[in-house]
């Protein structure tokens, strides 16, 4: 069997078991839609036109960076990566198993947080715009996923994963475009924030999804995303263990 | 015979501390062969080396003909490798686990076949997380013939297991020797090594105390008897005969145990003392073990 072909074949066993855990799997999909209801209570009608794509990044980036780094980590204590490590499936195979069915998930999430905008929230899709929007989603999902393993080589155990996971995409999202809007933001906040990628992500989609909006592909954002992304992969090459730190 | 692993001054050190000082070893294809020691000796530390997932820090090693410091896939396609601790994706099936893993591979074992000699047949088809301890260290164990390997590592296959599913994984474990893999196993338990090793090693303190097959081990060692019994209160036996108290008892090393006998049995008939619980037994592997790993630990203290 081909190395492309096991990578995919690890993919479909990745989500077998990821929905033999019904619990984990519905919170997965509930989580970002209960986001998207406390906003929209929150910040009253018309709310929805920004965090229908606003929430679809908080999905994409919860789907493959968080989850990425919860579960790597977990495999990595449990001994999975390990036992992995000594059969001859490439490193690279097993990786992007794993990164391939995030990569699914933060998909499906996209489009039930579409849906529920579309039904709930009086935001049509703007179908003029997916194509642009699904460029930005690859790049992003793919950057999101490298920067999640690159993080596994940071914590030292899944123990202190939830804790170290949370205190750098917590903030990010905040200071991001996602949670709240950076309109009112000081000056400096604003210039820290544009130097991180969730940044770019969440104003590429919120831009693409405007009424009327321009429907070409935001290069610059997609470019700066994926220069994270390529930040993350040399990270992860260099620091990514097969064996947990105590 | 070929063999199938040849470890020459084989050294490993992590910060402070020289897990492995110096070891040699040739394991011939076929063969079972056994590293004993107590916990700390470097018997997993030298293992994980032979398996690529330890960077040794000298010496000569090779596996089936390849440097296993190369991480090299055509070596990986050839072994299997079962882990003192690992884990699987508990939501899937033992069957869905071999059948993953055997993909891998360029000439797989049937996984039904695997799942069968690692003894899982009946809970072919139970996930993992509804398995008994004991049975999800059988999944490890068909997880790593799931490749047929021809060299299969053991890191403690029985730590931990109740002694009747001890001696189901032996007969398991002979079962494969049978089928011409080699196998290097390792152990605490004296009586496993007895039973499963061709040959075997006793390591402590990252050095090989011993080596050779069990046989050769206790007659090397020496030809001593111990002779036990238990006297009534306030009796002692007579002090030429050397006899040490035990707390309950009292216990003669001797290498000559028919001239001892002698002695000891007219004594008591003369004397009208009873000599309860009489026994005399040939030294095993065990005393042997335990002379040799103390030893060690006493020098190193």
């Amino acid at each position: 069997m081909s190395s492309a072909m096991l990578a995919l074949r690890q993919v479909r066993y990745e989500n077998r078991s990821f929905w033999r855990n019904p619990a984990a799997a519905f919170f997965t999909f509930a989580f970002p839609l209960l986001f998207m209801v406390i906003f929209n209570v929150l910040f009253g009608a018309g709310a929805g036109r920004f965090f229908t794509p606003a929430i679809m990044v908080f999905g994409v980036v919860t789907a493959t960076f968080t989850n990425l780094a919860m579960t790597v980590t977990m495999a990595r204590d449990n001994g999975i990566l390990k036992r992995v490590r000594g059969t001859p499936l490439p490193a690279w195979a097993y990786l992007a198993g794993r990164i391939g069915h995030a990569v699914l998930i933060a998909f499906v999430l996209v489009v039930i947080v579409g849906a529920a905008g579309a039904l709930f929230y009086e935001v049509p899709v703007p179908w003029a715009s997916v194509p642009a929007m699904l460029v930005v989603l690859i790049v992003s999902a793919a950057a999101f996923s490298a920067l999640g393993l690159a993080l596994t080589g940071v914590i030292p155990n899944a123990d202190a994963s939830p804790a170290i996971v949370n205190a750098v995409v917590l903030p990010v999202l905040f200071v991001s475009n996602v949670f709240i809007q950076m309109d009112n933001a000081p000056d400096w906040l604003n210039t820290v924030s544009l130097w991180l990628p969730v940044r770019h992500f969440a104003d590429a989609m919120i831009g693409l999804y405007r009424a009327g909006a321009d429907t070409s592909v935001p290069w610059t954002a997609v470019g700066i995303v994926a220069l994270w992304g390529v930040i993350g992969v040399a990270i992860a090459i260099r620091f990514f263990s097969w064996e947990p730190r105590r | 015979m070929v063999a199938a692993i040849e470890v020459r001054g084989l050294r490993k050190s992590y910060e402070s501390l020289e897990a492995v000082r110096g070891i040699d070893l040739s394991i011939a294809a076929g063969e079972v062969f056994a590293l004993l020691g107590p916990n700390g000796a470097g018997k997993t530390t030298t293992v994980e080396i032979l398996e690529g997932h330890r960077v040794r820090s000298g010496g000569d090693v090779t596996v089936l003909g390849h440097d296993p410091g190369r991480h090299e896939r055509e070596l990986r396609e050839r072994m299997g490798i079962v882990l003192q601790q690992t884990g699987v994706d508990e939501y899937l099936t033992v069957r869905e686990i071999v059948t993953m893993v055997a993909g891998y591979y360029p000439r797989p074992m049937d996984p039904a076949v695997a799942i069968d000699l690692a003894g899982l047949g009946e809970q072919a088809d139970r996930r993992v997380n509804k398995l008994s301890g004991g049975q999800k260290r059988r999944v490890d164990l068909a997880v790593a013939l799931a490749g047929d390997p021809e060299l299969l590592f053991l890191d403690e296959p029985t730590t931990g297991f109740d002694p009747s599913a001890r001696r189901q994984a032996w007969e398991t474990i002979r079962g494969l020797a049978g089928l011409g893999k080699t196998i290097l196993l390792t152990t605490h338990f004296m009586d496993e090594a007895q039973y499963l090793a061709n040959r075997l090693a006793i390591m402590a303190d990252g050095v090989i105390v011993a080596t050779g097959t069990p046989a050769e081990l206790i007659g090397a060692s020496s030809s001593r008897s111990t002779v036990t019994f238990g006297l009534s209160d306030g009796v002692e036996p007579p002090s030429e005969l050397d006899a040490r108290p035990t707390g309950v008892g009292w216990t003669i090393e001797t290498d000559q145990p028919t001239g001892l006998l002698h002695d000891l049995t007219g004594w008591a008939i003369a004397g009208g003392h009873a000599l309860e619980g009489l026994q005399v037994t040939r030294q095993s592997l065990e005393d042997v073990y335990l002379e040799l790993t103390s030893a060690e630990g006493e020098a190193d203290a």
